[in-house]
């Protein structure tokens, strides 16, 4: 049997279809998971229930639900422009499911001879990829909004553009300071450093006595930066304009219905989900955390059990943010991006630049012990 | 965008093609409403308009293009000119006129506002009523006035003890009758824990708008308990018909001064709660800071009144103005803020129900003894074992049920100080059980005409805010 | 029980000057409150006066039909001052056969609604209103429901588009 894994595995083909078809499970079954998470969690927030029927805990609910629209007419408006308007749904998945894709979301695995990465593909341009693939999802809401030939979705499609662009220019330049470090921790002329897998492995150790090692303790300000830019980035309380029901009625996704609909909606929280992972990933850490002894044929579930409650962690203040923030205005989203996320993100990366060519060609003067960065 | 089909064209002179197969033309009848050929949308399966040869007033309620619109300062909300409307400015962009309504989420009921944007910005906005429309003033007049307040109680529906109050007042004043301490005391009491309740509605369904979700199922849950005292006293949640001409329909439960204190505790905790996740956020300031501002010059002109005046600075209360049911013996205040938008209407609203509360509190501890209604048996039944008893008992009885008691000719105008402002019933009887004519003068109804002035030049997400802070309410609006 | 509507011409400090300009205008107190008749081509300048002379508040105008009266209409305006705090009743007869009243949106922009809701109840029109059309009703209803000669009851309900040429 472990020979017949270890072979297939072995098999570069085989391998990447396992892996990928793995991953497409494994985002599905999450999402499910998190829709669950996010009623229930709000439902206590506001002295509600959530949902509690369908299985256990009303864990199923999300399937139920989605069942629900998978049967449902969907409904075509006239005046679509058709093409765009069945592609779009399509295109805001694929650019979702393909982010998940270089996350590592835990240990590598040995099978025999053969060490199974738990990771779609270790690109050494990892992050440059993610940057240019949530880059893309823009598009589907974007051609959503204007294919769908009504006057709501396309004021739902501008504010996406104007958002996604604004907050994508602070999201990238966030990462900037991690590649930096990681640049400076690797040496060797920093290759490698956008690698996801080496990211993480980076972190190993620690940072000052038992706290570990991870990012967020050199670069808190880029950590918050992200976050903020991710939770616009995906268009979630408070920052979402993009699908404000009680100003635009549904924004880009007023006019689909069905299983086109829920192909939105799933990409919504696989992004939320994307973001988070990539958060743990570059900052907190990724799926390092201590093994607690388990014997050597289960090891390999505690990195996995690290990874994903770190992300939940991140996931839970996503929701905890919904429940409590109103929602921002156009402008003041727009001032807010422009006007404080992207100079607070520059300022920082040239502050954290400066400090770490010091660090590389020597202080002028003394640096104190509890310097972090030295 | 396109432009909407040119289908707005058409006026009483031209002939229209194929008048023959026109309705019957009356003049009288019609009147000089605005007309124009029919153009039927359904009959195309476009948007290009077919022309039906019929001939019809179709649309004439709805925002006109520009170069036709002669009332384009109403709909700018320009016909007061101070400093705040003098800085609007037609502009020569493309813009694109958009329904919000009647079936928008935020529109509180079936509100329709037609908005002409220019991006996001709005140029001009017209509300466009009558979808609950449902001739309650015609039934009012098919009603005795004993049935009377059945009806009016479902005009207003969060604020139902408020129209039976007006309503009875009215009547009560034509017949020139007493109403006992006890029962003043009661109404003062229930319709300040509905003013209560209903600003807790208002808060939560505001809060809803703005995205914070939270803040709906607060204020519901606090509520609730203002409710759940109406249920226990009146029978029902809401369309209570509780207060009627000569009193009220029966005396409060048993215990009531606790679920007072009780209602009292909740919702102060709840306020505070409020306060904390609203009005210290810096997210909702930035949202309702100078959003949707009315000034008192137009607060006057356009008959804005209740929290929304209040909130622009005119200190005017009904209930300090013109004392209701025994309302000057109680003490409170009137909260008034200088800057007239949303988060101002927030600071009255919030206060409001603070001292909605206080009067609540002081009617527990003062609640006179006495009868719950008028002994006038002209007016009010006999109690149930005076029927087996009296012969005259069993008349009256017989009398006011099935034809209602007699109400002396003339006309009047009463009001009371209802959550959303001045809530008035004309009543004009001709000496019969029925009005000849009952006229609600709804606060919504004028502060959904104000809509123009808080909203034009705002951008389209404080429309949302804006209407939401004018808490309107349909079956108020349209009867 | 009731207290008789009483002729006075001057019923208190707010309402003098108003009185004494308008020698049309006839006051009375009915039950407690001061109302005034005023002819039908004065309404504008009466409400305007009124406004100057303190009663800056629009509240109400609506409209009574009585029908074996002469004049069978009725239109009822009521103001508000706020300080000291009084109100009038403006009492404006219009005949059968002639529904028009002058509109007073000149002088209060909010009497818009109301006098849009008068026309489409009643069907008096209010000439110099910038647009006269129906509020409640649909825009191609037949008749004015508020009419005590309109049919309730037996009226097959209309809908908006219900006769649709197909």
């Amino acid at each position: 049997m472990t020979s017949f894994l270890e072979g297939l595995f072995a098999n570069t083909f085989w391998s990447a279809a396992i892996k990928v078809v793995a991953a497409f499970a494994l985002l599905v079954a999450n999402t499910l998971i998190l829709v669950w998470f996010e009623r229930r969690v709000v439902a206590f927030m506001q002295n509600r229930i959530g949902p509690n029927r369908a299985g256990p805990f009303g864990i199923l609910q999300t399937l139920a639900d989605g069942l629900k629209l998978f049967f449902k007419e969907q409904i075509t408006p006239r005046k679509v422009e058709l093409g765009i308007y069945l592609m779009a749904p399509m295109a805001a998945m694929v650019p979702a499911f393909l982010i998940f894709l270089v996350i590592p979301f835990g240990a590598p695995i040995t099978i025999g001879e053969t060490t199974v990465t738990l990771q779609g593909t270790d690109l050494n341009v990892g992050l440059l990829f993610i940057l240019a693939m949530s880059s893309l999802a823009v598009y589907s809401i974007v051609l959503a909004g204007w294919s769908s030939g009504s006057k709501y979705p396309l004021l739902g499609g501008v504010r996406a553009t104007a958002q996604m662009i604004s907050y994508e220019a602070a999201m990238g330049l966030a990462i900037v300071p991690v590649v930096v470090l990681a640049a400076v921790t690797l040496g060797e002329g920093g290759v490698g450093a956008m690698s996801l897998a080496r990211i993480v492995e980076l972190q190993q150790g620690s940072f000052r006595w038992l706290i570990p090692g991870w990012f967020v303790f050199w670069l808190l300000p880029s950590f918050l930066i992200f976050f903020v830019s991710a939770v616009a980035e995906t268009n979630r309380a408070p920052f979402d304009l993009v699908e404000a029901e009680s100003e635009i009625v549904g924004g880009y996704h007023t006019e689909y219905s069905g299983i086109r609909f829920a192909l939105f909606f799933l990409a919504e929280y696989v992004n939320m989900f994307n973001v988070s992972a990539i958060a743990v990933t570059l900052f907190l850490g990724g799926w390092l955390g201590p093994d607690l002894g388990l014997p050597s044929g289960l090891a390999w579930v505690m990195p996995i059990f690290w990874f994903f409650l770190k992300t939940y962690a991140l996931l839970f203040v996503f929701v905890w943010l919904r429940a409590t923030l109103p929602r921002l205005r156009y402008d003041q989203l727009m001032s807010f991006g422009w006007k404080v996320m992207i100079p607070l993100s520059i300022g920082w990366l040239v502050l954290f630049s400066v400090v770490m060519a010091l660090n590389t060609f020597g202080w002028p003067f003394d640096v104190p012990e509890w310097f972090p960065w030295a | 965008m396109s432009k909407p089909p040119d289908s707005v064209t058409g006026d009483t002179e031209a002939p229209p093609p194929g008048a023959e197969q026109a309705p019957p033309e009356s003049p009288g009848d019609q009147g000089k409403a605005k007309r124009r050929v029919v153009h039927d949308l359904w009959l195309s399966g476009t948007e290009a308009p077919v022309d039906t040869g019929r001939f019809t007033d179709e649309g004439a309620q709805e925002m006109l293009l520009e170069e036709e619109a002669a009332v384009l300062a109403g709909q700018r909300g320009t016909l007061v000119v101070d400093d705040y409307a003098a800085g609007v400015e037609p502009s020569t962009e493309q813009t694109q006129i958009v329904n919000m309504g009647p079936q928008h989420p935020a529109t509180h009921g079936v509100l329709r506002l037609q908005v002409e944007l220019d991006g996001e910005t709005i140029r001009r906005v017209k509300p466009i009523i009558g979808y609950l429309h449902t001739g309650m003033e015609r039934t009012g007049e098919t009603l005795t006035f004993m049935q009377g307040p059945t009806n009016v109680t479902r005009m207003d529906y969060l604020s139902p003890f408020h129209n039976e109050l007006a309503f009875s007042l009215a009547v009560e004043r034509l017949l020139g009758l007493e109403i006992p301490p006890r029962a003043q005391a009661i109404r003062v009491l229930m319709t300040e824990l509905n003013r209560v309740a209903s600003h807790l509605l208002w808060a939560a369904t505001t809060g809803l708008d703005l995205g914070a979700l939270s803040m709906m199922i607060y204020g519901w849950r606090e509520r609730e308990a203002v409710l759940a005292f109406f249920e226990k006293t009146t029978g029902l949640r809401m369309n209570h018909n509780y207060i009627r001409p000569g009193g009220v329909a029966a005396d409060l439960p048993d215990g009531w001064e606790e679920d007072v204190a009780a209602i009292e505790e909740t919702v102060l905790a709840g306020l505070a709660d409020y306060e904390g996740l609203l009005m210290e956020n810096p997210i909702f300031i930035e949202r309702t800071h100078g959003v949707g501002v009315i000034t008192p010059e137009e607060c006057l002109a356009y008959g804005v009144t209740g929290p929304l005046a209040r909130a622009s600075g005119i200190d005017f209360d009904l209930r300090k103005a013109f004392p209701y049911s025994g309302i000057e013996q109680y003490e409170f205040d009137v909260p008034t803020t200088e800057h007239g938008d949303v988060y101002d209407r927030f600071i009255v609203r919030f206060e409001e129900i603070r001292q909605s509360l206080r009067i609540a509190r002081q009617v527990a501890e003062t609640m006179p003894l006495g009868d719950y209604r008028s002994e006038d048996r002209k007016v009010t039944p006999p109690p149930r074992a005076r029927l087996d008893q009296s012969m005259e008992a069993l008349i009256h009885h017989f009398k006011i049920f099935t034809e209602g008691f007699k109400v002396p000719a003339g006309e009047v105008y009463e009001a009371v100080e209802s959550p959303r402002g001045e809530l008035g019933m004309y009543l004009v009887s001709s000496g019969g059980a029925k009005p000849w004519r009952l006229h609600v003068r709804g606060p919504s109804f004028a502060n959904v005409q104000a809509l123009p002035v808080m909203l034009t030049g705002s951008l389209i997400a404080d429309t949302i805010s804006a209407l939401a802070s004018v808490d309107p309410v349909m079956g108020d609006v349209d009867r | 029980m009731t207290t008789e509507p009483t002729e006075i011409r001057s019923p208190g400090p707010p309402y003098d000057d108003l009185a004494s300009r308008f020698d049309s205008a006839e006051f009375e107190v009915s039950h407690g409150q001061v109302v005034v008749r005023v002819p039908r081509e004065d309404l504008v300048g009466f409400v305007d006066a009124a406004k100057v002379a303190g009663f800056r508040m629009f509240i109400d105008l609506c409209g009574v039909d009585y029908l074996d009266r002469d004049p069978r209409f009725e239109v009822v305006v009521n103001l508000l001052s706020l300080e000291p705090p009084r109100r009038i009743r403006i009492l404006v007869g219009v005949p059968g056969d002639d529904p028009t009243a002058p509109s007073i949106t000149g002088v209060f922009p909010g009497a818009d609604f109301y006098e849009r809701e008068t026309f489409d109840l009643f069907g008096i029109e209010f000439e110099g209103h910038p647009d006269l059309t129906r509020i409640l009703l649909p825009d191609d209803w037949v008749g004015f429901p508020l009419r005590k000669d309109a049919p309730i009851g037996s009226v097959p309900v209309q809908f908006k588009g219900s006769n649709k040429v197909s």
